[in-house]
């Protein structure tokens, strides 16, 4: 099995921090990241009422589709995706290879504009990417302080009970 | 591919629920959603056909509870059975962490559970794992009906490395929490193999 994909606090907030400026300078509706797996990393905006678990999982799906379609036609892939509706878009971008970008915006913004704040993002999010995976590196056998490494079955059935 | 959030103290694993076409992989998903309380699920989200096929992929994320500190999420997924899907089989088997195969007890299935574990094992192959090593359950579905092979003829068939195995009648819910539980046991107990970091 691959190692586990492992997020530490200092690059959270660094993540969340490009996010809350883009969401700002893009003058979008809510701004998101999620895995090419669908988990979500971090999200910023107003729609607080948005099933993001959902969102991240149709994303990743959307993503893997396009991604197919991509290869059948001799393509690497279509790294910005953009769904316009009646009211709300969304544009979506992949980071780092492996992380995909997603904005939600309205007639406040526009394609244009996402576009631009878009790219300025991306490029600090590779840098904080590139960090995450050095640690990753650094940090490959079992961390004395992992949370995982005195789990037992009893924790695990538990769960169940 | 778990994912570990320390900022947000969360682990999250992905287990998909393989098998053939009208097996019973949405029915495990339904179930499990009917009968667990609102603060630990979303929502169920099917992609599937007019008539109800699963055409892309079912998706329900559960809030297990914790495990020294860390909210325990597990993201479920079911592939389309039919043959013709193998394209999208294969996205969703991407960063799995723990599969279910739901075979189908009906004899007249046999070839189709064959055929379908061939095909998990082909597609695991492409993402680089490996069957023998991927946390795996069998569940073998539909045991109420009456034109079904023997739990042993099964069992002799479709195990393949000495997995657990339960009898399940996935509408009655009958094996579905069993199921659930060793897959996840089994991902959880790799995590504590692999390390999570820290």
């Amino acid at each position: 099995m691959s190692t586990p994909v492992v997020l530490y606090e200092q690059e959270y907030e660094q993540l969340k921090h490009a996010l809350t400026r883009l969401c700002t300078d893009a003058n979008a509706k809510f701004v998101f990241l999620v895995d090419k797996n669908g988990q979500q990393i971090a999200a910023h905006g107003e729609m607080l009422d948005l099933d993001t678990t959902s969102l991240a999982s149709l994303t990743a799906g959307n993503v893997a589709a396009t991604d197919g379609l991509a290869h059948l036609i001799g393509e690497r892939g279509f790294p910005v995706l953009s769904h316009e509706g009646e009211r709300d878009n969304i544009h979506i971008s992949i980071v780092a290879a492996r992380v995909i970008l997603v904005v939600i915006f309205d007639e406040r913004s526009s394609l244009g504009l996402v576009r631009l704040r878009v790219k300025r993002a991306t490029n600090e999010m590779n840098t904080i990417f590139t960090s995450i995976d050095s640690k990753a590196e650094q940090d490959t056998g079992m961390s004395l302080d992992s949370p995982f490494a005195e789990i037992t079955e009893d924790d695990i059935d538990a769960l169940f009970r | 591919m778990t994912f570990i959030n320390y900022a947000s103290r969360e682990i999250n694993c992905k287990i998909v629920y393989y098998g053939p076409g009208l097996g019973g992989k949405t029915t495990n998903l339904q179930y499990i959603y009917d009968s667990t309380a609102a603060q630990a699920k979303g929502k169920l989200i099917s992609l599937a056909t007019e008539t109800d096929r699963t055409l892309f992929f079912d998706f329900l994320p559960l809030d297990l509870g914790t495990v020294r500190g860390f909210k325990t999420r597990f993201h479920l997924y079911t592939v389309p059975g039919q043959v013709f899907y193998d394209a999208s089989r294969k996205l969703i088997l991407k960063g799995v962490d723990g599969i279910v195969f739901v075979a189908d007890s009906q004899r007249e299935r046999m070839d189709a559970n064959i055929e379908a574990l061939f095909n998990l094992d082909l597609n695991l192959k492409q993402h680089g794992y490996d069957l023998m090593k991927v946390p795996y359950v069998l569940q073998l579905n539909k045991r109420d009906l009456p034109n079904v092979t023997s739990a042993d003829d099964l069992k002799a068939e479709l195990n393949r490395k000495g997995e657990p195995v339960f009898e399940g009648v996935a509408n009655r819910g009958i094996g579905v929490f069993d199921t659930l539980k060793a897959v996840a046991k089994q991902v959880l107990l790799e995590l504590r193999k692999n390390g999570g970091g820290g």
